[in-house]
């Protein structure tokens, strides 16, 4: 049964995680996402569908509950803003090392540093390169609207596990503290042990019993052992390039020039090209859903019909490395952002797409 | 002759099922390998292992996992009992034990071990203090003793410039969240009855509810202390056991 709310993103989140039949909630208190927990906790799942939720004494402990949880088999999260992020950069990495299912979710702020609690989009390197030391990936995506909040938990622990591989929801300060109306998913029941041992028993440190021992590790001290590993880790990467490609397209169909933007830049980009078209401009919007794996085949097939990119982000510029590595040098790709916890007006989009039409 | 002795009723000894046949990679006269079997020994004699998830730390027992016959989560530097939470949390029904040594527990990880103990997680946390990194090649711990030479201080520690050596048990003492502390060692065979006993009553006290349980062995590295095994664990009764005495420190 499903049902309509107006709430507001970092809600949602609380609400979609239970709804989805998560196991456990590990988090430290930070601006601007708080709500989560502070909505899980008002909530106490604990005493309708079982989950636990714990308050961390930091962000590096949330990080660690829960890979301590996923080793189990287990549906765990966190979420987090930019700096406590960087903190559980350590934990991503032996998450991604140890290929732990979990998700974690990034309501950005600017920084770098202390920086600010506004929105900001600055966090893209950090999360689709890797945002840990050794060669991994996390699963990014990317919602630009509060259903989507909602729909990406479900979707990304359903991603985490089929690849055995920690995803980020990253979102921005605007989606987590917006309201708009949501359509809530039915609930789902906790899986039982029965079924986590059937679908995850051959990994999951649940015991043993009559089966080898479990470990969960990312120690290999062999280099040949380790490059094999590093190697089956790629292959997981391009089977994840191949198969989990999603991104939206607007008025694309015509267009001479594109808007590429994720997220809350992809609304205020929206808006733009309508201005843009009652200007007369071919203006069409490129959102990438998924920032890892990011949609380089299908920026390019476009190229060919296209005069220019204007790449907007709320960032001095780092999603259009990708776009330009997508395309080459086969038609200007522009970047227009504010950063520091300015948002830009539709305005100001269409008037750095009418600068890049000029030049 | 041998046939008439090699009988089962007069086995006295053996190795623990639960131990692998993996050669351990320890120095001769390291304490670890005594602690491994005396917690293989244990988590057979309670008919534990299908329930039992231990967490190895980053340190020279990092490659635990290869000689207990359990299951077992290798966690990053100092977040054992991080991990052990998540683990416990998830999972009542499973021992869960955390295996760290000083550098591990001690210094990186100082904010988790306070927190899960003071959270009075139902985990057994135990706690391997030599006095000095091992695996990286002997430096200087927070529980090294004013005046003991390592890579890191070797001059001796110097209180004005290293501070002091830290006593962990009696800290965590301190925590409401805490049942049960003790300090043992291994280095002699009644040590390592008493090591096993106290070891015994931290598994049940933190099954049963009761909160953390604490187990600090002071232990010997002789490859670090550039002794050998029998000096080693003189050196230990001489210096490391008057300011780390052994006894129990809580129960409650």
């Amino acid at each position: 049964m499903s049902e309509l709310r107006l709430m507001k993103g970092n809600e949602v989140v609380a609400e979609a995680a239970i709804r989805c039949g998560c196991d456990a909630y590990f988090g430290y208190p930070i601006t601007p996402q708080s709500e989560v927990m502070e909505t899980l906790m008002e909530l106490q799942p604990w005493e309708t569908s079982g989950m636990v939720v714990l308050q961390a004494e930091s962000e590096t402990a949330s990080i660690n509950m829960v890979y301590g949880a996923a080793s189990a088999g287990k549906r765990v999260m966190t979420s987090s803003s930019s700096p406590g992020i960087s903190l559980m950069a350590e934990g991503l990495s032996y998450l991604a090392g140890a290929e732990l299912p979990c998700l974690v979710v990034d309501v950005s702020r600017g920084g770098p540093g202390l920086g600010t609690i506004q929105p900001s989009q600055a966090d893209y390197f950090m999360a689709t390169k890797g945002g840990g030391h050794g060669d991994f990936h996390l699963i990014v995506l990317a919602p630009a609207s509060v259903q989507e909040m909602h729909d990406f938990v479900f979707l990304a622990f359903d991603l985490a596990f089929k690849y055995r591989n920690p995803a980020m929801i990253l979102a921005d300060g605007v989606i987590g503290q917006m309201m708009e109306k949501v359509q809530l998913h039915a609930p789902l029941p906790r899986r039982t042990d029965e079924e986590i041992a059937r679908s995850s028993g051959s990994w999951a440190v649940t015991g043993k019993r009559n089966r080898r021992r479990n470990i969960i590790t990312s120690v290999e001290l062999d280099p040949a052992v380790h490059e094999k590993f590093n190697q089956k880790l790629q292959a997981k990467y391009a089977a994840i390039r191949e198969q989990e490609v999603r991104y939206e397209e607007l008025l694309c169909s015509d267009a001479e020039y594109l808007i590429a933007a994720y997220g809350i830049s992809a609304r205020i980009g929206q808006k733009a090209v309508e201005l843009l078209r009652a200007e007369g401009v071919k203006a069409g919007l490129f959102r990438p859903i998924t920032l890892f794996p990011f949609p380089a085949k299908e920026i390019a097939a476009r190229a060919a019909q296209l005069k220019g990119i204007l790449c907007v982000e709320l960032s001095a510029g780092q999603m259009v490395e990708d776009v330009r590595l997508s395309v080459g040098n086969r038609l200007p790709v522009a970047h227009f952002g504010r950063n520091g916890g300015v948002i830009h007006s539709p305005s100001e989009v269409v008037e750095a797409m009418k600068k890049m039409i000029n030049d | 002759m041998m046939e008439e002795i090699v009988k089962p009723e007069n086995l006295v000894y053996a190795k623990s099922k639960l131990l692998t046949d993996a050669p351990m990679h320890y120095c001769p006269g390291c304490s670890h390998g005594t602690v491994h079997k005396i917690l293989a020994e244990l988590i057979g004699e309670l008919g534990i292992q299908d329930k039992s998830v231990g967490i190895a730390p980053v340190g020279c027992a990092v490659m635990l996992y290869n000689y207990l016959d359990i299951d077992w989560v290798e966690a990053a530097h100092g977040r054992a009992p991080a991990v052990a939470t998540g683990l416990k949390r998830t999972n009542p029904n499973l021992h869960i034990f955390a295996y760290q040594g000083d550098g591990d527990l001690a210094a990186i990880g100082t904010a988790e071990i306070i927190h899960a103990c003071n959270r009075g997680e139902n985990i057994t946390i135990v706690f391997i203090n030599n006095g000095i990194y091992g695996m990286t090649g002997g430096q200087m711990a927070p529980t090294t003793l004013l005046g003991m030479k390592t890579a890191t201080s070797p001059q001796g520690r110097k209180a004005d410039l290293n501070g002091y050596p830290f006593k962990v048990s009696e800290m965590m003492a301190q925590l409401s969240g805490v049942s049960y502390v003790t300090r043992q060692a291994v280095h002699t065979p009644s040590a390592v009855r008493q090591t096993k006993k106290a070891l015994k009553k931290a598994f049940e006290k933190a099954y049963a509810g009761k909160g953390t349980s604490f187990v600090e062995v002071v232990a010997t590295c002789s490859s670090g202390w550039k002794l050998s095994p029998t000096e080693a664990n003189r050196w230990m009764a001489e210096n490391m056991l008057p300011f780390y005495p052994l006894g129990e420190i809580k129960d409650i």
